[in-house]
């Protein structure tokens, strides 16, 4: 019994450590510390946005495009990602001069699969609301569902794979230079 | 929506002085004119033959603001639809792509066949609820069947659609211009065709007018300024700046014709090697090898080169580095919904195909490093362009005028320099005759296909 409770508090600090680092990433990217966001991807992340198409709903398997296969609105490794960081620091990247305000929210975050090897990776699942409003009138809403393996290390946790499946079939947005 | 009378075109293009009116920019009036002088008339790029490989596939596609269906019936023909069923108007496909034996709509039922072991016409009225109750033999199923697009051709893989009965033939619209388009389509080796899509179209939302798009890719070296944030960092395959080394590429258009890109000249003789791809070893001597095989299988044929073409109206390409075709669907005059499908060679080995996804997706697409920053110009340079002010002055047009020469060895075409504006007064001047209601044979006087159509009357 005890160490039934033992175990539930475990996995409750754990939910809460986790909850607390996608508050803090979502914290950098929104106050646009975009070197410091760099420093939380693994060397060898996945950083991948498929997209989605009308399907039929007895041919669900053709709903989103496939991963290293077809085309996608995103993928990414950190070499990529970190181009686009550097990209945002130019100064004459027009499409955030001037910078856009974002505002990344997360919810309805959950443990799927906890694995105690060595490092220890925790697959998870949440929602995500991005909010972009920049210059004077544009205002784009991104909603969708994220799957997301993190890796502990000695720094903390990092995001060793991202999948970022946003709910739109046309892109209702003019670019992606927001992370999600 | 009826022509423009000469005398208004006058007023909105002056292609021998280098003027545009921002009117033909944000004129809700001219739009509505565009759908029907334009894109009517227009052969139109539809999809590609790997959306739809095998009988009774389809894919929801767009031919200006209307929604078409392009499929394969069960014999294999390719064939267009208007996706709008013609008892109430009901989208009748609803799903990007898939496979169907019939296309019956949701709201009354109607169901339409393009089997030929069903029916004499594909497309026809084969299934009407309460047929026999509800109207005798007072509904013509032959008459009420799809609206069918009465010109479809599939060139190396890609598929066109013209709406107008009497429109010339693709390869006459094409002209010259198809050795450029050649050079996107064909195998790398120089082989005829041999490229495919990759799966999965981008479709996104631009709040731009549809021109400024077409304009931008027909060859318009002088915004090549935009884009140093991203030649700064580097994303081409070599690792360094946008692109692996190119040869000097000129502004080429097609004067008769509305088309122009940023390419070479014809030439004889293939240029020595320069290594591509070199971050990717692999991939290097893949290309490395392709290279002589392209020697080998051209000889001392003529062959061009180019980055990037319009083909008039809204179709525009890249044929190197990045490999892509990009369509810009007419929403309104100030929206566009852009498409972007990208190609490789079908035969190449995996590794080949990989590097070359991921690299067309850093530079193209919504987020591609270098696109967003056009997708940026595009917006404000027409949402600056609305007001009652801004209207009265014109856009200017006049890099490199008067420095038109001609170009051995493709009909028609001109050639004015790296830095010009003359492949966008080629446009405009094209997209002005059109806008004018002129018939077939004022708009492509020297199409065989016009003549055939001239004696018949």
């Amino acid at each position: 019994m005890l160490a039934d409770q033992q175990a539930a508090m475990e996995r409750l600090l754990l939910h809460r450590e986790i909850e607390e680092f996608m508050s803090a990433e979502a914290e950098l990217l929104d106050s646009r510390r975009f070197d410091d966001w760099l420093s939380l991807l693994a060397p060898d992340i996945r950083y991948w946005m498929p997209m989605m198409r009308n399907v039929h709903s007895t041919n669900a398997n053709d709903e989103f495009t496939d991963e290293q296969a077809d085309t996608n609105w995103m993928d990414e490794g950190l070499e990529t990602l970190t181009r686009r960081v550097r990209q945002l620091a130019t100064g004459i990247h027009w499409a955030e001069e001037p910078v856009s305000r974002t505002t990344h929210m997360v919810s309805n975050v959950r443990l799927l699969d906890v694995r105690n090897g060595t490092p220890r990776e925790v697959d998870t699942s949440c929602r995500f609301l991005v909010y972009r409003n920049r210059q004077q009138d544009e205002a784009d809403t991104f909603i969708g569902k994220r799957l997301d393996t993190l890796r502990h290390t000695p720094e903390g946790w990092v995001i060793a794979r991202r999948e970022i499946r946003l709910d739109q079939n046309v892109l209702l947005a003019k670019n992606l230079t927001t992370f999600f | 929506m009826g022509a423009i009378s000469e005398q208004e075109i006058r007023g909105l293009v002056d292609a021998a002085n280098g003027t545009v009116s921002r009117d033909i920019f944000v004129n809700q009036a001219i739009f509505d004119a565009e759908l029907e002088q334009v894109f009517a008339r227009s052969w139109l790029f539809v999809g590609h033959e790997g959306l739809i490989p095998k009988p009774e596939d389809f894919f929801a596609s767009r031919m200006g603001k209307d929604p078409v269906i392009l499929t394969r019936n069960k014999q294999g023909e390719i064939l267009v639809f208007l996706n709008s069923c013609t008892h109430r108007g009901m989208k009748l496909c609803r799903y990007d792509q898939g496979n169907a034996r019939a296309f019956t709509c949701p709201y009354h039922g109607w169901s339409f066949s393009t089997n030929r072991d069903i029916v004499d016409e594909p497309g026809e009225l084969v299934g009407v609820p309460h047929f026999e109750a509800g109207y005798g033999d007072r509904l013509d199923r032959k008459r009420w069947g799809l609206v069918r697009c009465p010109n479809v051709v599939v060139y190396k893989g890609t598929i066109w659609a013209n709406w107008d009965s009497e429109a010339p033939s693709f390869l006459d619209w094409l002209g010259d211009m198809r050795h450029y388009l050649d050079f996107a389509l064909d195998h790398r080796d120089g082989s005829s065709g041999g490229s495919e899509v990759i799966g999965g179209v981008q479709k996104w939302r631009v709040k731009t007018n549809w021109k400024i798009v077409a304009e931008n890719f027909i060859g318009d070296m002088y915004h090549d300024i935009s884009h140093r944030s991203v030649d700064t960092v580097g994303i081409g395959p070599g690792g360094t700046g946008r692109r692996d080394a190119q040869r000097p590429r000129l502004a080429i258009g097609f004067s008769d014709l509305g088309h122009g890109v940023l390419g070479e000249m014809p030439h004889l003789a293939e240029p020595d090697y320069a290594p591509t791809f070199a971050s990717h070893p692999e991939v290097e001597a893949y290309y490395r090898k392709i290279y002589d095989a392209k020697v080998r299988n051209l000889g001392d044929r003529p062959r061009v080169t180019n980055s990037v073409g319009t083909i008039f109206p809204s179709m525009s390409f890249h044929s190197r580095q990045p490999r892509t075709i990009l369509i810009t669907h007419p929403i309104s005059p100030t929206e566009v919904e852009l498409w972007r499908f990208y190609l490789v060679d079908a035969n190449a080995p995996q590794a080949v195909k990989d590097a070359a996804r991921h690299y067309y997706l850093r530079y193209s697409g919504p987020g591609g490093m270098t696109e967003t920053d056009d997708l940026e110009n595009w917006t404000y340079a027409i949402g600056s362009s609305e007001g009652a002010i801004a209207r009265r002055h014109d856009f200017n047009y006049q890099l490199a005028l008067g420095q038109a020469k001609p170009v051995p060895g493709l009909q028609g075409a001109v050639q004015s320099g790296t830095y010009s504006e003359e492949n966008q007064r080629i446009f405009y001047r094209r997209w002005a005759q059109f806008m004018t209601g002129m018939n077939w044979s004022q708009l492509m006087p020297g199409s065989d296909a016009t003549e055939e159509v001239a004696h018949a009357r």
